[in-house]
């Protein structure tokens, strides 16, 4: 018995000692091992970097793609010139496993999908290079559990933690707005320099307005993306119009064609800003929130009271760890189209 | 047989443009859509369907069917070859290249089109240049050699812009645009295009008598008092001109140009100058049937390439079984 009780106390000692050694569940059941420290983490793509680079910037070895100067200016130096590292699973691969192993990387971390195709994706690569590959699901709703998971994975679990907490605040707080909103307008997602392109309910790109509970006018189309009419554009009428594509929305406004819809003659159709990450749609990841923030104000103005350029402020502060300047304040809201006149 | 064929060809073609005009997402009614076509005021977004909507899309899957057809027609002859479609030459692969560079480039819908015209010239100039330089070989054979080889070449720098592009924004545009589709058609583009098309359509119309040459041997219509060569590349220029404005507006929409030409082929035999006009008419009504249903039959829409496909498979090899002698 007092064997049994010094083998407990020595297996307690080894397993306190090496912090980051509890495995860790991902979002398809897999049991991920880290090693004992993780210095390097690989991001499969662009929501997992957020993610990783929000928890510990340090840590990141580099983005999907390189950062345009415009991009790289929202994050402290050195971290806008981390190096290319390509994508890693998901839609086209365009990551070497070499690069992956020549950086040296602890942890490869995916955030998006956790359909079987990613699952078995992230099994393989795991099985190739013998680095633990965990996958968390990408939904804003599941946001802070995927900081917290990642967080134990990466030996960052107080710095995870705030981030989570704070989140998870946040999106308590949209809902209770959204709660109280009193009236909901038709909302049309237009995508492409054309417009057409939309999704119905349940497509990934229309996330926000699904969190916001606003109406989406597409919400009959298919989940995922689809080419609708403008025809059935016009029929469902639109009292807003919501779109990522610069093109679109300055073509909108002289296109006779679309003048006969409701967004367009009350002048209601907005381009939401994309930089560093697109706000709205893509890509998908925690990013969202931003979105969440302007199309809330945008579609339930009384509701969504709150000063946008410090809740932007406040999330560039935790997530990409360097408030804005004023400038740059000025030109991602000042932009034509992203807030009413 | 001609005149039935033409008159069948053009009363089907009318009531296609009467149903295309009467069905659609947006419900008008029939006095309605009278009052808007005799000027009258109507409610609503009516006029705007009709006038800026619907009609336009109409006239568009006219102009790019009839387009396409002839560039078939013409190509098949020319070629002695009835698996020869209008793009044997790279126009639509060039256009395609062209139009995803101008989704990579992060273009508006105009330069995305002048992209894919220009794109769709390009290609084929390459593919005649290199094509007729290529000396010791029968002419036609190295430029649809060139052509093949030249499509292959133009559609691995495709993917590659692709596999560049960003996967959550500019390659669902490029895959939509590479899919074709007419839901994006204003009456401004139709406007710019009805020129280029008349530009191309002409020359073929005023020499459509002298095109039947092309289909004999080089030394038999030199024989005749033809020069095969300058014929040959003015049909190259016209039909070029023809599929890439078409195309331009459209993304790629297969199978009219192979399809149509053998239909009116089977109506009125091989005579160029009888079976120009009738495969324009045929190839018109056709995309249009083809369009209407893409545009009325669920809420999103349906690529018109792949109905062009499920129909045209089934009645290519109909047609060829069918018309197996006369080739």
């Amino acid at each position: 018995m007092r064997r049994v009780s010094r083998l407990f106390f020595l297996l307690a000692f080894v397993w306190g000692s090496c912090p980051g050694q509890s495995a860790v569940t991902d979002a398809t059941g897999r049991e991920i091992r880290p090693p004992a420290n993780v210095e390097r983490v690989y991001a499969a793509g662009p929501p997992a970097g957020m993610l990783v680079f929000a928890i510990a910037p340090g840590k990141l070895t580099g983005w999907t793609r390189s950062m345009r100067p415009n991009e790289a200016a929202f994050f402290p130096e050195p971290y806008g010139q981390l190096p290319e590292l390509g994508r890693l699973t998901g839609r086209g691969n365009t990551a070497n496993v070499e690069v992956v192993l020549k950086a040296k990387t602890d942890l490869i971390v995916d955030v998006g999908s956790t359909g079987e195709t990613h699952a078995s994706l992230a099994n393989q690569v795991q099985q190739q290079t013998r680095i633990p590959y965990a996958l968390f699901d990408g939904r804003i709703e599941s946001t802070p559990a995927a900081l917290r998971a990642l967080g134990r994975l990466m030996g960052d679990p107080a710095a995870a933690e705030k981030l989570a907490a704070w989140y998870e605040n946040e999106l308590k707080d949209l809902k209770q707005r959204v709660a109280r909103a009193s009236s909901h307008p038709l909302v049309y997602y237009g995508r492409s320099p054309s417009g057409l392109q939309s999704g119905g309910k349940g497509s990934i790109n229309l996330e926000v307005l699904d969190f916001l509970g606003a109406r989406n006018a597409a919400a009959a189309a298919r989940p995922g993306l689809a080419t609708v009419s403008l025809e059935q554009v016009i029929l469902w009428d639109p009292e807003v119009i919501l779109t990522t594509d610069p093109n679109f929305w300055k073509s909108v406004w002289t296109e006779p064609r679309w003048r006969s819809v409701k967004a367009v003659a009350a002048k209601r159709v907005y381009l939401s800003p994309h930089l560093p990450f697109g706000w709205f749609d893509f890509p998908p990841g925690a990013n969202r929130l931003l979105g969440a923030w302007w199309a809330g104000k945008l579609l339930y103005p009384k509701e969504f009271d709150f000063d946008l350029r410090v809740k932007v402020t406040e999330f560039h502060r935790r997530f990409y760890h360097r408030e804005p300047t004023k400038a740059q304040l000025d030109a991602l809201l000042g932009e034509p189209g992203v807030l009413p006149q | 047989m001609t005149r039935i064929s033409y008159l069948a060809a053009g009363g089907m073609l009318l009531c296609l443009v009467a149903v295309a005009f009467a069905v659609g997402r947006y419900p008008v009614s029939l006095s309605e859509l009278l009052s808007v076509l005799t000027g009258q005021p109507v409610a609503g977004s009516v006029e705007t369907v009709v006038l800026q909507v619907r009609g336009p899309r109409i006239l568009a899957a006219l102009l790019v069917g009839a387009a396409l057809a002839a560039a078939g027609t013409a190509y098949q002859g020319m070629f002695r070859n009835p698996l020869v479609s209008p793009d044997i030459l790279g126009v639509s692969t060039g256009a395609a290249l062209g139009a995803v560079l101008g989704i990579f480039l992060s273009q508006g819908i105009l330069f995305i089109q002048v992209f894919a015209f220009i794109g769709g010239l390009a290609a084929v100039g390459l593919v005649y240049w290199i094509g007729s330089r290529l000396r010791g070989h029968d002419p036609l054979l190295a430029l649809v050699l060139t052509g093949v080889v030249i499509g292959t070449l133009l559609g691995s720098v495709i993917a590659l812009l692709k596999y560049l592009a960003d996967p959550y924004n500019q390659l669902p545009a490029i895959t939509y645009w590479l899919l074709g589709s007419l839901a994006s058609i204003s009456p401004k583009e139709i406007l710019y295009s009805i020129p280029l098309l008349l530009a191309g359509l002409a020359p073929m119309l005023l020499l459509r008598w002298r095109m039947n040459l092309l289909a004999l041997p080089d030394d038999e219509a030199r024989a005749l008092g033809v020069d095969v060569r300058r014929l040959r590349t003015l049909v190259v220029v016209c039909a070029t001109l023809m599929t890439a404005s078409a195309v331009a507006i459209s993304g790629i929409i297969g199978w009219v140009g192979l399809l149509i030409p053998h239909a009116a082929r089977l109506l009125v035999g091989p005579d160029f100058g009888r079976l120009l006009p009738l495969a324009m008419l045929l190839g018109a009504a056709f995309l249009l049937a083809v369009d209407t249903l893409c545009r009325t039959i669920a809420t999103i829409e349906v690529p018109p390439g792949v109905l062009t496909a499920l129909i045209g498979t089934p009645f290519f090899l109909w047609l060829f079984a069918l018309a197996r002698r006369r080739w």
